[in-house]
């Protein structure tokens, strides 16, 4: 257990602190910052997928007013990195279709954009294969899948307890490749001062970011600043900087004193910060007569990159969602002459839980008995991954209620039983689950200022998310003051180290290390510091990790309608029910897990990256054909939790809330389409044509 | 993007002379459409010239009963506009399910019947596109072809015509008042635009130069009339399929109907065997399905838009069924 702070600003319904600076379009975002006289860079990207650049000319951009400077392989500097995706302009070889071969810095954009359209460049193509199946190579496993799982597991004999199930279900789903795409794109502001580098990036981690250019530049970490106080969303494709960053720091260094700006266009948004790769998972399950599971298999074929390898975790939720003695689960990659894939809102349990989730429906319908009562018998006593007790789980308790507040008992279970007006209506139901992460390497500052003042000092990153509001209202219960005592100050590399806004872990980890000096601030100087008392701490480490299973929880409802005549289909209703700890400030709560249901919506029903496979490219890549959902798509949603605190993960009692939304979303709306309609659709998104006969 | 010259037009005849002579030139007026295409890379004119202040905000009423819409009128306004309201419901059904508010503010009338095609390959200076440069190729026919013609195609360009308001103008007989060098023509909206053919670099039979400067609706066909657009979102999406129908209804019998579809084709497609089909007969529930049949006899599918044959089927039963008051009953076939 850890020593609870007593909550008195945390559990509040309290504004954003950063708000009015948002509203008023005052908050500096990393391409915001005002500078003297910055140059612009834009780059010239490959348009064939595989081969080599045999020539650059150069010559009619270099003749244009304005231009500074033309970015080649031929003349970039060498760089002392081994990854593909950062490896920018290191050879002359093409790795996929529009990848950086050269950059152009100018004066203005305008210049900069028109001499990087005169730069001709011509290449040398090779064969290329761009989906699974396509690859002659076949398919590899990974050495371990991200966060560190491991690629497979096999416990007891999967293939007997299918052989000898009473009730079974084998199937395929098919997840598409679906992309980031924050409304802030991806910038980068580079200036070099006599050997220090000081960047402006749009970065969860500005840590993070500061250690991968130290690295690709060859720089001790300590002549790298990096600084980020706001961020436009990035849902995880800020996690770390890319191919962007990267140019951006190589031609400002070769232009020492000027900052060089970038910000990628959205179609660039498509290819240049990494993506949720499309996947197939075949979903195995063995059941009693009575639904007990006897036998639970996932296998991931997953698309990724040639040049860098991305292996979503996406078998982990069922390693350890249900009971079941025979369990076997595997991830393999098809590597393709493609854009690098990377985390995108909760990589692995999205995609995961829309396959196990909407298998568990299909088995509860091959049983006969009601989706919800199915997971109830299968509810586990400890963790089937691992053999740990969980620190918490009320998955139960989730269901129960959820199902009580959206009315689930009200359905007839038949398919097609409702009509209304021309609509087929059904409802559906999932499980959602997400680890409980703390990150170790997180530290914190509390100063004293004066006049009952106090400066909390993290180099934590806002997304967007509401951290400036809830990391306040933290420190404020840790030092027994009022919220409005703190000055927070977060987001820049000369702060105390922190981690990254991922994993649904910051909160978590920065909340610790505040605490954490925030207690030994009141050790040191009591209730009555003098100006400049100062105390640094380091957030203990999360021992409940090594003895328990962490993991928050959650049920997800939805109400579907699809039209008879034409197939539309359309979510009147989608409500969840969370198992996230204690929550820190209802407001900013709402919006994450909303907003994660929202995603996951748009993920059931819209977004769809198409691969053309002549050209090898997406082919719709802009808002106006890559579909997310806008908000007519939009009705009633709704995210309530239980509220009841986890103590045994951190001095809040909270479990992460940034991706819990969207995981069981799409299998909840598949589900209820099921219920609707009779059709049961397993390949995202549930596009009407799926439903048209 | 290409650096180009900007001029704001104060006359019709002086905008024509300036743009005819200039193979480089293009109108401006709205630039929902037209700045995106400078952006991409899809036109790179020299010099632009607005028109956007030409017959802005003009609707009047003709002596026949019909409306006159300046070809600069905003989509938002027009789609407001009361006697449009009242008399032409088809016109703001289509307009106001078409792109989103702030668009339809600087969208005008002649720029949404002028819009190109929102095929990907088009918009994307990458790729081939026999439209965008004739004689490289044509990728959607074996590529991303989900939003593409399913009637009226060539082996040359499968793109669809992407406005809502040109197919409700089709369905209204509505004309085009055109401005040349030489001249006013008026041309109907049902022929101003073309099949691709061996030449999908034209959209319309307007030749360079020539300026819309009005629209004319003809007195309204009286009877009901519903704009029905299917999409793959709810809002802000263009048509998988569109249906602009229009029905007078006499003792149970269908007097007349015109009937249009959107986004099957690479003009918006007025349906005349299903009008044929229909016209004179009561409106069962068989009979509607036939005329739809009858319509998509000659449907061509593509790799992935075989579903717009049933949907396409589908939403014309559908609308039909509505307009003609429910006079055959649905199937129901749950
Ligand atoms: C995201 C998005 C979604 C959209 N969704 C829809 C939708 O669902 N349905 C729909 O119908 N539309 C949709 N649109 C398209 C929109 O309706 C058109 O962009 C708009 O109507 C064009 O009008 P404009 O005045 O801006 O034209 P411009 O962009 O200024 O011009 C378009 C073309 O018309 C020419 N032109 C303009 N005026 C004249 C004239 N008087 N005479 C001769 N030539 C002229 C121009 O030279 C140019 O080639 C969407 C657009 C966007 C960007
Ligand atoms: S369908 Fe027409 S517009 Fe699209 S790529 Fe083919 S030729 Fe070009």
């Amino acid at each position: 257990m850890t020593d609870q702070l007593t909550p008195n600003a945390i559990g509040r319904d309290v504004a954003r602190a950063d708000g009015p600076l948002k509203v008023l379009g005052a908050a500096p975002y990393a391409y915001d910052q005002p500078l003297t006289d910055p140059l612009y860079l834009c780059t010239v990207d490959a348009t064939v997928v595989r081969g080599r650049v045999a020539g650059v000319d150069a010559s009619a951009a270099l003749a244009m007013d304005g231009v500074e400077l033309v970015l080649t392989h031929e003349n970039a500097p060498e760089l002392s990195t081994e990854d593909g995706e950062l490896r920018v302009l290191q050879s002359p070889e093409v790795h996929f279709r529009g990848q950086v071969v050269a950059a152009v810095v100018a004066t203005t954009t305008e210049v900069a954009a028109a001499a990087a359209g005169a730069v001709v460049v011509t290449y040398d193509t090779e064969p290329f294969a761009v989906t699974a199946g396509s690859d002659p190579a076949g398919l590899h496993a990974p050495e371990k899948v991200n966060a560190g799982y491991p690629t497979d597991t096999d416990d007891g004999d999967l293939d007997a307890a299918v052989a000898a199930a009473a009730f079974t279900v084998d199937e395929e789903y098919t997840t598409a490749r679906t992309h980031n795409n924050p409304l802030e794109p991806h910038t980068t502001v580079a200036t070099w001062t006599g050997g220090d580098l000081h960047v402006f990036e749009a970065s969860q981690s500005v840590f993070g970011a500061r250690r991968v250019l130290a690295g690709v530049f060859g720089l001790d970490p300590e002549r790298v600043r990096v600084t980020c106080p706001y961020v436009g969303g990035g849902f995880g494709s800020k996690g770390s900087p890319h191919a962007g960053a990267v140019v951006t720091v190589m031609a400002a260094r070769m232009l020492p004193g000027r900052s060089v700006k970038f910000a990628l266009t959205r179609r660039q948004m498509f290819r240049l910060v990494g993506y949720r790769p499309r996947m197939t998972q075949r979903v195995r399950l063995a059941a009693a007569p009575d639904g007990t599971l006897t036998g639970v298999g996932v296998d991931v074929v997953q698309e990724s990159a040639r040049i860098k390898e991305y292996a979503e975790q996406t078998a982990v939720a069922a390693r350890m969602m249900y009971a079941a003695p025979n369990r076997r689960t595997s991830h393999r990659l098809a590597l393709l002459d493609i854009p690098v894939p990377t985390w995108m809102r909760a990589p692995g349990e999205a995609p995961g839980m829309f396959a196990l989730e909407t298998a568990i429906d299909e088995l509860a319908a091959r049983v006969g008995i009601d989706p919800i009562a199915l997971r109830v018998r299968n509810e586990p006593e400890r963790d089937p991954a691992t053999g740990k007790p969980f620190s918490s789980r009320h998955l139960v308790d989730c269901l129960h209620e959820g199902a009580d507040r959206f009315g689930w008992y009200d359905r007839d279970p038949r398919p097609r039983s409702r009509r209304v007006n021309g609509w087929l209506v059904g409802y559906g139901v999932a499980a959602s689950t997400y680890p409980a992460y703390r990150m170790p390497a997180n530290s914190a500052v509390v100063r004293y200022t004066a006049d009952d003042r106090y400066r909390v000092e993290i180099g934590a990153s806002d997304l967007g998310t509401g951290a400036w509001t809830a990391l306040a209202q933290i420190a404020a219960d840790a030092l027994g003051v009022p919220q409005d005592s703190i000055d927070l100050a977060i987001g820049d590399t000369r702060l105390p180290r922190a981690t990254v806004a991922g994993g649904s872990s910051g909160t978590a980890s920065w909340g610790t290390a505040i605490v954490e000096a925030a207690r030994a601030f009141r050790d040191k100087f009591g209730r009555t510091p003098e100006p400049d008392d100062e105390v640094f701490a380091d957030a203990p480490e999360n021992t409940a990790a090594k003895d328990f299973a962490l993991h928050g929880y959650g049920a997800q409802f939805a109400e579907v309608r699809v039209h008879e005549d034409t197939g539309e289909i359309r979510v009147p209703r989608l409500y969840g029910m969370f198992d996230a700890g204690r929550v820190i400030n209802p407001r900013t709560a709402r919006s994450q897990l909303v907003g994660g249901m929202t995603m996951g919506l748009s993920m059931a029903l819209h977004e769809d990256s198409v691969m053309d496979t002549a050209l090898g490219h997406t082919a719709n890549p802009d808002l106006g054909e890559y579909h997310i959902a806008a908000n007519a798509d939009v009705h009633e949603i709704r995210a309530d939790w239980l509220g009841i605190p986890d103590e045994r993960l951190n001095p809040m009692g909270s479990k992460g809330i940034g991706e819990i939304g969207i995981t069981g979303t799409a299998a909840a709306i598949a589900n209820a389409a099921h219920h609707a309609t009779g059709v049961r659709v397993r390949e995202l998104p549930i596009t009407l044509d799926k439903f048209l006969r | 993007m290409k650096p180009f010259a900007y001029r704001r037009a104060t006359d019709a005849r002086s905008a024509v002379a300036t743009v005819a002579a200039d193979p480089d030139a293009a109108f401006l007026a709205g630039g929902t459409n037209l700045v995106d295409h400078l952006k991409l890379g899809v036109a790179c004119p020299s010099l632009l010239v607005d028109v956007s202040d030409l017959a802005a905000d003009l609707v009047e009423h003709l002596p026949d009963g019909g409306l006159r819409i300046g070809a600069g009128t905003r989509n938002s306004d027009l789609a407001a506009h009361p006697v449009v309201r009242a008399h032409y419901p088809l016109l703001s059904e289509a307009l106001l399910s078409g792109a989103s508010g702030q668009l339809r503010n600087a969208a005008t009338t002649a720029g949404n019947l002028l819009q190109r095609t929102r095929c990907g390959y088009f918009r994307d200076a990458t790729a081939p596109c026999n439209k965008r440069e004739p004689g490289s190729g044509c990728p959607a026919v074996a590529g991303h072809n989900r939003h593409h013609a399913i009637l009226g195609a060539s082996p040359d360009c499968v793109a669809t015509h992407p406005s809502d308001l040109a197919a409700a103008m089709v369905a209204l007989d509505a004309t085009a008042v055109v401005l040349g060098p030489d001249g006013e023509r008026r041309v109907p909206i049902g022929g101003l635009y073309r099949l691709p053919g061996d030449d999908p670099t034209r959209d319309t039979v307007l030749a360079h130069g020539e300026l819309i400067t009005a629209v004319e609706l003809p007195a309204p066909f009286g009877g009901r009339a519903r704009y029905r657009k299917v999409r793959d979102r709810a809002s802000f999406a263009f048509a998988l399929v569109s249906v602009a129908a229009a029905v007078r209804m006499h003792d149970g019998v269908v007097e007349d109907l015109r009937l249009v579809f959107g986004g099957l084709a690479h003009r918006p497609w007025r349906a005349a065997h299903a009008e044929d089909a229909l016209r004179g007969s009561a409106p069962t529930e068989v009979a509607l399905r036939a005329a739809a049949d009858a319509e998509l006899l000659d449907a061509r599918t593509l790799s992935g838009n075989g579903f717009k044959v049933p949907l396409a089927r589908n939403t014309l039963v559908s609308v039909l069924r509505e307009l003609t008051d429910g006079a055959a009953e649905p199937e129901d076939d749950a």
